[in-house]
């Protein structure tokens, strides 16, 4: 079977190191957080302004001055950090986080990032942290669908999109695989109701058996 | 000069003038200074660059502002929002200049501004659309564009609690680009929800100290 969101989300969470310092990008990486219990030590930073964030506010706890980065109310665990926005950049363009996960439309067989703009010409561009995040955090991991919904691959051999960030992505968690990327060659790590050879056949990139 | 304790919103932003480029602080609603800028509304200020992390929430606020039609350019990292009607429709319509700039450049410009330095090398864009036409520079074998300041005219920031002097708290991760933009503007006017003595704030604890504040202005409540 392949995987559903929540179990990517689960997949993701268990390749994060004990004790990381970790940012979540906006929409399904979120997911991951409900998988990393106080156990693992992990503990969240969130761009706009906090490390060691807590999980989603629920009623008397909801705080129009404390919510996460898509602006969701979250609660302040003991441990909390607030800081400025300078400084939250910091923390990525310098290397002292771990690992961040972020959404992607597209992945290149490089490591290339392409997660901000569709280049649609209606479109509004808008990019947020996630040009900050691609080229600072230690490990940048990509959480997506494997294919878009018209059937074609998100993993590409370039992306086609406008680039969040050049090489920056180590590992594509998918429904239907993980992969390593961006170290020559795109290795398959893992495979969820598909098989290698099937894969191969789909995707438009050569692939190795990891 | 220490800063000035403002009665009225309205006294607040008073002398900002046409063509100005404002600093408006704010994550989403977080931090979001609403009276300083409903203020400015009043006050009539046109022709202005606005400098904030998003282009408005709603129909209030910072979505206010841009509605009258006074406002010439927007800088910001994130427009796009599923409440942002106000700024897509101008933006659709070929009425407002967008600069998108991602979040930490957009910080970090600021921040230079603030303390004196006439540009910096960065990697974040490098390789993609937003450093296009921007000077490329290898530095220990790695990719850095030139990124140069953002300056503000005027700040309009929400802080926590201020003393007499203009010495700044803030509350949670309303914090966000407060501090910054406080540093990078000609005058910072802030709008808090307390104002108390001068020595009632822990000094260990004052986040922007009051050589950055210029006008202070206590919400919900007289001074």
């Amino acid at each position: 079977m392949s995987l559903s969101k929540v179990e990517m989300a689960a997949r993701v969470a268990r390749d994060i190191p004990r004790g990381a310092y970790v940012n979540l990008g906006i929409g399904q990486p979120t997911l991951v957080a409900d998988h990393l219990g106080p156990a693992s030590g992990v503990v969240l930073h969130t761009e706009n302004g906090m490390l060691n964030m807590g999980r989603a506010a629920v009623g008397d706890e909801v705080d129009g001055d404390l919510i996460n980065a898509g602006k969701i109310p979250v609660i302040e665990p003991p441990g909390a950090a607030y800081f400025h926005h300078a400084d939250s950049f910091a923390m990525m363009r310098g290397g002292h986080l771990d690992v961040c996960v972020l959404g992607a439309f597209q992945v290149s067989a490089a490591g290339d990032l392409a997660n901000w703009h569709t280049g649609a010409r209606d479109a509004i561009p808008a990019v947020g942290g996630a040009m900050d995040l691609a080229i600072g955090a230690k490990s940048v991991f990509v959480m997506m669908t494997l294919f878009a919904k018209d059937g074609t691959p998100k993993l590409v051999p370039e992306c086609t999109y406008p680039l969040t960030g050049i090489g920056c992505v180590s590992r594509v968690y998918t429904d239907l695989a993980v992969f390593s990327v961006g170290g020559g060659t795109v290795d398959v790590l893992e495979t969820f109701g598909t098989t290698y050879d099937e894969l191969a056949a789909r995707l438009e990139i050569p692939l190795a058996k990891a | 000069m220490t800063a000035t304790i403002c009665g009225t919103a309205d006294e607040a932003v008073e002398g900002i003038s046409d063509g100005s480029t404002v600093l408006i602080g704010g994550f989403g609603m977080a931090g979001m200074p609403v009276h300083l800028i409903d203020a400015l509304i009043e006050q009539g200020a046109s022709d202005l660059t606005l400098v904030s992390n998003n282009a408005g929430n709603g129909d209030t606020g910072l979505a206010a502002l841009l509605a009258t039609g006074r406002v010439r350019k927007m800088i910001c990292s994130f427009p796009r929002q599923p409440d942002s009607w106000v700024f897509d429709g101008l933006y659709r319509a070929g009425r407002i200049e967008l600069e998108v700039v991602p979040q930490g450049n957009l910080a970090e410009r600021m921040r230079a501004a603030g303390a004196g330095i006439g540009a910096f090398f960065c990697p974040t864009g490098v390789g993609t659309l937003l450093t296009e036409g921007k000077e490329i520079r290898e530095i220990d074998g790695r990719a850095y564009a030139l990124e140069y300041p953002i300056r503000g005219d005027v700040a309009l920031i929400g802080a926590h609690c201020s003393d007499r002097m203009g010495n700044l708290v803030y509350r949670k991760t309303a914090r966000n680009f407060g501090p910054v933009m406080a540093t990078a503007a000609t005058a910072t006017i802030v709008q808090v929800s307390e104002v108390v003595e001068t020595g009632a704030l822990d000094p260990e604890a004052v986040v922007t100290p009051s050589i950055y504040v210029d006008r202070v202005v206590q919400i919900g409540g007289a001074v």
